[in-house]
C-alpha cells in the first residue's frame, strides 16, 4: 500500500508541475515577448490576454512547491537548499512581473518601470526554472537526509542550456497564444515569430534530448533498455507528428491548432523528463517511496486532492471559457 | 554589515522579514473580500447606487493589494524548503498536507474567479458575479484558516508522534488540525482582519468627509466602518482574553515574557502596565503595576499564585523585551479601537456622525493601526515562541537548512532591496488611489487592466467601470 500511494502522489505531483509549466508557460512566455508591442494598444492586447488568468496559472506553483512538502518532504528540503539561488532569483523575478499587471496602470511616469519589470521578472524567471530542471537532472548530492553538495553546483554548461531552452519553450508557447488571442498586425507578426521560436525549440530539445543520457549512466539504461527504447523510438515521432501539426497550422494561419501543437511539445518532453527519472524523485539516488511522507499524511491529503482538483480544473476551464475569444483592443480605453 | 551574524540569525531575519510583509495584505485582504461581498450584495438587493460606486472603489484597490499578497506569498511557500529544510523534512508530514489543503480550497478558490468578479459581471451576469465575490471571500477566510492551523500546531503541538528519524508524524488529523490554540486563534486574527479593514475604510471615510461632508459614498462607508468597529472591537478585546488564557494553559512561559514576569509571585502577580525589561538584571525597571490583577484576569483570583521566569531554565526563554512591548502596542490600540467605535456612537446617536471633523481626523490618524496591531499581534506570539519552532519539540536552531551565511546574507539584503522598492511603490499606489475621491471614475490610467477577450455581440465593459463616465 505505501509503495501505491506514493506513486499515486508522484503522479499527482508531476501533473499539477506539469499543468505549471504549460499555463505559466504561455503566459511568462508573452511576458518574453513584450517588448515586441510596437505601441501601447499593443501592449495593453497582449498583457490583457492573460490578466484574468495568469494568478491561476501561478497557483500551480504553489501547488507544485506545498505538494512536494506535503507528500515528499524529503525531497522538498534536499532540492530547496541545492536550488537556492535559482529558485529564490525566480521567486524575485516572479514579483516584479507579478505586480506589473496591476502597476502599469497606476502610473505614467513609471510605467515603462513596469513593462520592464514584466518582461525581465518573465525572462529571468523562465531562464531560472529551465537551470533549475538541468541541475536537477543533472543530479543532487544527499548525505544523510540532507543536500552535501556546493552552492553553485546546479550552475552548468547544461543547466544554462536547459535554461535557454525553457525561454524558447515558453516564447513558443507565448506566440501562439497570442496568435489565439489577436488579430491584425499583431498576430501576423506572432505566427512568423512562432515558427523561428518553433525551430529553436526542436533544436534545444534535440540537443538536450542527446546530451541528457550523457549526464548519468541510469538515464543511458533507461533509455537503451526495454521497456524504456520502446519510448526512444515513440516519443521521436510523436514530437516530429506535432511539430508538423504545428507549422503547417502556423502556414494555414489557424488560431488554435499551433498553441495546442505547442503544448503538446512540451507534454512531450515532460514524459521524457519523467523516464529518465523514474523510480527516483530526486536524481540520482533519492527515490519516490524514500522521500515520500508517511501512509497517514498521503492518505489524507489525497482525499482533499480526488476531490478538489477536478473542482478546480472546472472552474478554471469556466474562467477560461468567460474570457474566450480574442481580445479587443478598445477595451481598455473606457 | 553581516560579518557577526550566523546563517540560522540571518535565516530567522529573513523570515521574519518576509512574513511580515506578508501578512499586511493578508489582513486587508481578508476583510476587504468580505466587506466587497457584502457591498455587493447590498447593491443588487437595494439597487442603491451608493453601494455600487463603494464597490467599484475598493475593488480596484483590492485587486492592487491581493496582487502584492500573492507574490508575497508565492514566496513564504519556498523560503520553508530554501532556508528552514531541516523544519521542513521533519513537520513535513503533518503541516504539508494542511498547506496543500491551503492552495487547494483557497488560493485556487480566489485566483479562479478574482478576475470574474473584478471584471466579469456583464460577462456572466449579476447572479454568477454575486457568486464569485463571494468565492473570493470563502477563499480568503479558508486560506486563513488552514494557515492558522498550521501556525497554531507550530504552537501546540498535538495529535502526533515522533518515527525514528525525528519526523513528526500525524496519528490523529482531527487533534492536529483542531490543535488546542488553532479555534482562538483563527477567532482573534480573523477578527484582527475585520478591524484592519474597517480602520482602512473608516479613514478613507474620514478623509473624503473632512473634504466634502455632503459625500454621499464616503457617508455611507464611514458609517459602515464605524459600525464595524463598534460591534467588533469589544468581542476581538473578549477573544483577546480567551486566547490568553489559552496561552496560559499550553504556553505559559510565553505570558510570563508577556506580562514581564521575571520572579514568581506566590500570593498574586501584579499587572505591568508600563516599564522598560531589563534582561540582565531580570528585572523591570520603573514598572507601574498594578497589584494582583494579572492574577486576577488570567486565574481570576487575586492571590492565585503565579509562576515566572525563574522557574524556566535559561536556554527556554524567548526574548523578554520585545514580546513585552509588542503585547502592549497590541493591547494599547485594541483599546484605541474600541474607544474610537464608542466616540462614533456618541456621535451618531447626536445625529452628527458627519460632522464630527475630530472624530474624523481620529479615524483617519487611526486608518493603518490596524496593520500595527496585527504586526504587534504577531510578533507577540512568534516571537514568544521562542527558541522552538514546534513548541518545545523542535529548537529553531534545529531547524536550519545546511546553507552558508553569505548566501541567507544576500538574498536577505536581495529580498529587502526588492521588497522595498515594489512595495513601497504598491503602497503609494494604493494610497493614490484612496486619495481619491469614492466616485472618480478612473482611479489610475484607466480602470485597470480589462481582464477581457471581446466578443463582439456581447460587447466589451462592465457597468462597474462605466459608471459615472
Amino acid at each position: 500500500m505505501v509503495i501505491e500511494l506514493s506513486f499515486i502522489w508522484a503522479g499527482i505531483i508531476a501533473f499539477a508541475v506539469l499543468t505549471y509549466v504549460i499555463l505559466d508557460g504561455f503566459d511568462l512566455g508573452v511576458g518574453i515577448l513584450f517588448p515586441l508591442a510596437r505601441n501601447e494598444t499593443e501592449k495593453a492586447t497582449m498583457m490583457n490576454s492573460i490578466a484574468p488568468i495568469w494568478d491561476g496559472n501561478e497557483t500551480w506553483l504553489v501547488l507544485g512547491g506545498g505538494g512536494l512538502f506535503a507528500v515528499f518532504p524529503l525531497a522538498y528540503a534536499v532540492v530547496m537548499p541545492a536550488l537556492y539561488i535559482p529558485i529564490i532569483l525566480m521567486l524575485l523575478a516572479l514579483i516584479f512581473r507579478g505586480v506589473a499587471f496591476e502597476y502599469r496602470w497606476r502610473t505614467e511616469r513609471w510605467k515603462p518601470v513596469w513593462d520592464a519589470g514584466f518582461f525581465g521578472g518573465s525572462l529571468i524567471a523562465a531562464f531560472m526554472q529551465g537551470i533549475a530542471l538541468g541541475a536537477l537532472v543533472q543530479g543532487i548530492e544527499v548525505t544523510d537526509r540532507a543536500y552535501s553538495g556546493g552552492w553553485w553546483d546546479w550552475l552548468s554548461l547544461f543547466s544554462v542550456l536547459t535554461g535557454f531552452a525553457v525561454v524558447i519553450g515558453y516564447a513558443l508557447l507565448g506566440a501562439t497564444w497570442i496568435n489565439l488571442k489577436t488579430e491584425h498586425r499583431l498576430q501576423a507578426q506572432m505566427q512568423r515569430y512562432a515558427v523561428f521560436l518553433g525551430i529553436g525549440t526542436l533544436g534545444f530539445m534535440g540537443v538536450v534530448s542527446l546530451l541528457t543520457p550523457f549526464q548519468n549512466p541510469d538515464y543511458f539504461q533507461r533509455w537503451f533498455n526495454l521497456p524504456g527504447s520502446a519510448f526512444s523510438v515513440i516519443v521521436p515521432g510523436c514530437v516530429l507528428l506535432m511539430a508538423w501539426l504545428l507549422f503547417s497550422s502556423l502556414k494555414a494561419g489557424k488560431d488554435a491548432t499551433p498553441f495546442f501543437a505547442s503544448l503538446g511539445l512540451f507534454v512531450l518532453c515532460f514524459i521524457g523528463i519523467g523516464i529518465s527519472f523514474y523510480p527516483n524523485i530526486v536524481p540520482p539516488s533519492l527515490t519516490i517511496v524514500e522521500a515520500a511522507a508517511p501512509d497517514s499524511s498521503l492518505k489524507f491529503a489525497l482525499v482533499g486532492t480526488v476531490v478538489l482538483v477536478p473542482l478546480i480544473l472546472a472552474y478554471t476551464a469556466y474562467a477560461y471559457w468567460v474570457f474566450r475569444g480574442k481580445v479587443d483592443p478598445e477595451e481598455g480605453y473606457h | 554589515m553581516f560579518d557577526s551574524l550566523t546563517a540560522e540569525t540571518l535565516a530567522r531575519m529573513q523570515f521574519a522579514f518576509t512574513v511580515s510583509f506578508h501578512i499586511i495584505f493578508p489582513a486587508f485582504s481578508i476583510g476587504l473580500a468580505s466587506y466587497l461581498a457584502t457591498l455587493n450584495a447590498l447593491w443588487l438587493r437595494t439597487r442603491d447606487e451608493t453601494y455600487l460606486t463603494l464597490f467599484t472603489y475598493w475593488k480596484k484597490i483590492f485587486a492592487v493589494a491581493f496582487g502584492m499578497g500573492v507574490v508575497s506569498g508565492i514566496v513564504m511557500s519556498y523560503q520553508f524548503g530554501t532556508n528552514w529544510s531541516v523544519f521542513s523534512d521533519k513537520t513535513g508530514p503533518v503541516l504539508g498536507p494542511l498547506m496543500a489543503y491551503e492552495v487547494l480550497s483557497a488560493f485556487f478558490l480566489e485566483a479562479g474567479f478574482l478576475g470574474i468578479m473584478l471584471f466579469g459581471r456583464e460577462r456572466v451576469g449579476d447572479k454568477l458575479h454575486m457568486f464569485a465575490t463571494a468565492m473570493v471571500a470563502f477563499g480568503t477566510l479558508m486560506s486563513a484558516t488552514w494557515i492558522l492551523s498550521v501556525n497554531s500546531w507550530m504552537q501546540t503541538p498535538a495529535g502526533y508522534s515522533i518515527n525514528e528519524l525525528g519526523q513528526f508524524i500525524p496519528e490523529d488529523w482531527w487533534q492536529i488540525v483542531f490543535n488546542p490554540s488553532f479555534p482562538y486563534r483563527l477567532v482573534h486574527m480573523v477578527l484582527a482582519a475585520f478591524l484592519t479593514t474597517a480602520l482602512v475604510v473608516g479613514g478613507v471615510g474620514g478623509l473624503h468627509l473632512l473634504r466634502d461632508k455632503t459625500d454621499k459614498p464616503a457617508r455611507r462607508m464611514f458609517s459602515m466602518a464605524m459600525w464595524m468597529l463598534v460591534f467588533v472591537a469589544p468581542i476581538q478585546i473578549l477573544a483577546g482574553d480567551a486566547h490568553g488564557l489559552n496561552t496560559l494553559e499550553h504556553q505559559p512561559v510565553k505570558i510570563m515574557a508577556m506580562e514581564g514576569h521575571y520572579d514568581s509571585h506566590p500570593d498574586g502577580a501584579p499587572l505591568i502596565l508600563f516599564g522598560i525589561p531589563n534582561p540582565e538584571e531580570r528585572r523591570i525597571d520603573y514598572a507601574i503595576e498594578i497589584p494582583n490583577l494579572s492574577s486576577l484576569i488570567l486565574k481570576h483570583d487575586l492571590n492565585a499564585p503565579m509562576e515566572g521566569l525563574d522557574t524556566v531554565a535559561d536556554e527556554d526563554i524567548p526574548p523578554v523585551a520585545i514580546v513585552f512591548w509588542s503585547f502592549r502596542i497590541m493591547v494599547g490600540l485594541g483599546f484605541a479601537m474600541l474607544g474610537l467605535g464608542a466616540w462614533s456612537l456618541w456621535h451618531r446617536f447626536r445625529g452628527q456622525l458627519y460632522d464630527a471633523r475630530l472624530l474624523q481626523r481620529a479615524a483617519i490618524v487611526m486608518g493603518p493601526m490596524g496593520f500595527v496591531a496585527v504586526l504587534a499581534g504577531w510578533v507577540t506570539t512568534e516571537v514568544g515562541r521562542q527558541p522552538f519552532t514546534v513548541y518545545g519539540l523542535l529548537r529553531t536552531s534545529d531547524s536550519l537548512a545546511p546553507i552558508a551565511a553569505p548566501a541567507v546574507a544576500a538574498s536577505l539584503i536581495a529580498f529587502i532591496i526588492v521588497y522595498f522598492f515594489i512595495f513601497g511603490a504598491g503602497t503609494f499606489y494604493l494610497l493614490r488611489m484612496m486619495n481619491k475621491r469614492p466616485d472618480t471614475p478612473h482611479l489610475g490610467l484607466r480602470d485597470g487592466p480589462v481582464r477581457a477577450a471581446g466578443i463582439a455581440q456581447m460587447h466589451h465593459g462592465d457597468s462597474d467601470t462605466n459608471l459615472g463616465q
